[in-house]
């Protein structure tokens, strides 16, 4: 019965690209964390320029497999593709924007922003070498808080997920057992706890389980108003989760020594940075069959980067710091059309 | 039935030669039609058994009784969601099958007129609720009661039998594979029940009038005029249930808990093979991964064909004992 489902998607997901690539539009498909932000750009910059933009959020493997097929202008993914794969496929990736991730908790007791949690701490946790809220090492970090002798109740992603991603990722950084058992990935072989299906699989299951802990989007968190922890980052220093400490994770990378700007912004240097922050990223190939279309879609995001900002801080995601944009619109020089010249030559017109 | 074949076929010659074109063509349509399912049926099996062909030939036999479900090594085995899906299926049985016959005798048999119909149509509304509904209300209104009430219970009285305490261990999470064989059990109740309805509404009035005349008890028959005249149909009702618990997604993905693993307790997370589809295949990169997840399909295929064969089996030797 199941099988049948997934051929008929299969069949319209194709028929969908089929008409997506004639049509006088650009497309793009993957991701589906971006996608509010994807979709409220794509409606203003149409208001403006009458150029529209159709965006499937399919998730981000199947960004990856249509951009590959090239039955797409752009694929997205919110892990962004290694330097090889990159130059295997001809693809070059640029991020648009970043976004932050906040661990939840639910102790009665225990408001918003009172908990504070380490990297090495939440490893042990997930790998369930912590199993008590009162286990000395959250004590330590927690000196005014009364932690009570309940078992903590593990929550994850059920589904493939970037925010997975980025969280795996920044454990592996913190925590050279979690690296070495259970590694980075969009889905992991967790060794504890339960899955929820998304963001809000995730919280339901926290909020409604007594000791439980999971790890959201912050914009989510926010919404549903959770009671999220604060961390401590790369340097020492305890931080409350915001836009700012978000943004400071972009604007320290270093983007301009990062070959195919691979980098995952997860444990980045800085006073002021947030430890589990990300990226996600748009797909191009290198060399384009119709560079006028390429051109658009450039276009697209250099208007984004120039005047989604504010659009993008509503739906609390964070706008690239100007001298990221600077470093990621240079190295749109790569994609060229069949002359071998830039289809981008640095003009919005 | 014979008088009215009669009269078409009168008709049919009234119209002469256009009736006799009219009758080929309609026959070469339906044909067609039916052709048109197998060919769609074979697309589909190739398509499946093409995907799944890597996973396959990368993990062999190991793939079937392999609990590893790793994304990051890129090794799998599907022995952890296989038995999910047959554990909730069974559990969802175990529940389902006594309530629907017991919905169905109470609307047959014992049940007053007047209530007969909006409790017929009411059981068929639980049919008509998309799945998503029941992992929503399993989620945020179910999985919070059994969570509080079912489970201590459960772990309080079973839990400390020696030897089957082991089912019924762990802390009390609301999900896990239990509470999803719960929902699976009330979303093929009215499947079942219905069917069962309407093969008791079959057997002849004189049967069962004979049979109270003879001094039997309403319970009696039951279980020795009404279960026996009619058991094909009860069969096939029970296999339509059963393929709807095996193929069940949306609803299970919400309330199992979406582990790989493979625990003894019923009341721990685990994860189902239509689940672990619904969960993964949007974010599945590399080959070797989504090819695993298809062959997870194809196996939901072959299991279901085995299901549904096995029912033919019994019906057919149900058949030949009746016609014996």
């Amino acid at each position: 019965m199941r099988a049948f489902r997934i051929g008929f998607l299969g069949l319209a997901a194709a028929a969908a690209f089929g008409f997506g690539a004639w049509a006088a539009e650009i497309s793009g498909a993957g991701a589906t964390f971006p996608y509010p932000i994807y979709a409220k750009w794509a409606e203003a910059y149409a208001a403006k320029t009458g150029v529209k933009m159709n965006y499937q959020s399919i998730g981000s493997g199947g960004g990856i497999a249509q951009i590959r097929a090239k039955t797409v202008d752009f694929g997205a993914s919110d892990m962004p593709l290694k330097p090889e794969d990159l130059q295997k496929d001809g693809l070059t990736q640029f991020p648009p924007v970043v976004g932050g991730e906040v661990m939840v908790v639910n102790l009665p007791g225990v408001q918003a922003g009172q908990m504070t949690l380490d990297g090495p701490t939440i490893a042990d946790i997930y790998l369930g070498k912590i199993a008590k809220w009162n286990d000395p090492a959250i004590v330590k970090l927690n000196p005014g808080l009364k932690l009570p002798d309940t078992a903590i109740a593990v929550v994850h992603r059920s589904d493939g997920s970037g925010t997975t991603f980025i969280f795996t990722d920044y454990l592996s950084k913190v925590s050279p057992e979690w690296k070495d058992k259970v590694s980075e990935g969009t889905s992991v072989q967790w060794p504890v706890g339960i899955g929820g299906k998304g963001n809000e699989g995730v919280s339901a299951l926290t909020s409604r389980t007594v000791g439980g802990i999971g790890y959201v989007e912050y914009a989510y968190a926010l919404q549903n108003k959770l009671v999220h922890t604060k961390l401590v980052n790369h340097d020492g220093a305890t931080l409350e989760p915001g836009i700012k400490v978000f943004q400071a994770a972009a604007a320290n990378a270093d983007w301009k020594n990062a070959p195919g700007f691979y980098l995952i912004l997860t444990n980045q240097p800085g006073k002021e940075t947030w430890p589990i922050t990300g990226a996600t990223f748009i797909l191009m190939h290198k060399k384009q069959e119709k560079p006028d279309r390429a051109k658009e879609v450039l276009k697209f995001f250099d208007w984004a980067y120039r005047n989604g900002a504010q659009m993008a801080e509503a739906l609390d995601y964070v706008p690239m710091p100007p001298n990221a944009v600077a470093i990621f619109e240079d190295s749109w020089k790569q994609i060229v059309g069949p002359d071998g010249k830039p289809v981008w030559d640095g003009h919005s017109s | 039935m014979a008088a009215e074949t009669v009269v078409i076929r009168h008709e049919a010659t009234r119209g002469g030669c256009s009736g006799a074109v009219g009758d080929v063509l309609f026959r070469s349509l339906t044909f067609l039609f039916a052709l048109f399912v197998l060919l769609i049926l074979g697309g589909v099996l190739v398509a499946l058994a093409d995907g799944a062909l890597p996973a396959l030939r990368t993990f062999g036999f190991s793939f079937l009784i392999d609990e590893v479900w790793n994304p990051v090594t890129e090794k799998f085995g599907a022995l952890a969601p296989i038995y999910g899906t047959l554990v909730t299926s069974a559990i969802a049985m175990l529940v389902g099958i006594p309530v629907a016959f017991g919905v169905a005798v109470f609307i047959t048999e014992i049940c007053p007129i007047w209530l007969k119909r909006p409790l017929a149509t009411m059981i068929e509304l639980l049919a008509a609720i998309p799945s998503i509904i029941y992992g929503i209300w399993g989620l945020f209104v179910f999985a919070p009661f059994v969570q509080q009430y079912i489970q201590p219970a459960i772990i309080n009285t079973f839990g400390q039998i020696p030897g089957i305490g082991a089912l019924f261990a762990g802390p009390p999470l609301g999900i896990g594979v239990l509470t999803a064989g719960f929902i699976l059990a009330i979303m093929v109740l009215p499947f079942i029940s219905s069917i069962m309805r309407d093969v008791f509404e079959t057997v002849p009035a004189m049967l069962k009038e004979s049979a109270y005349g003879l001094g039997a008890t309403r319970t009696e028959v039951v279980w020795q005029v009404v279960l026996p005249y009619t058991r094909i149909g009860v069969v096939g009702g029970i296999m339509l249930g059963l393929g709807r618990a095996l193929g069940e997604t949306m609803a299970v993905t919400f309330v199992i808990g979406n582990a790989h693993r493979i625990t003894t307790s019923i009341l721990q997370p685990g994860t189902t093979i239509s689940a672990s589809l619904a969960n993964e295949f949007t974010e599945a990169v590399g080959d070797l991964y989504l090819s695993s997840l298809i062959a997870l399909g194809l196996i939901l295929f072959v299991i279901t064909f085995i299901v549904l064969a096995f029912a033919k089996l019994m019906l057919l030797r149900l058949q030949k004992q009746a016609g014996g």
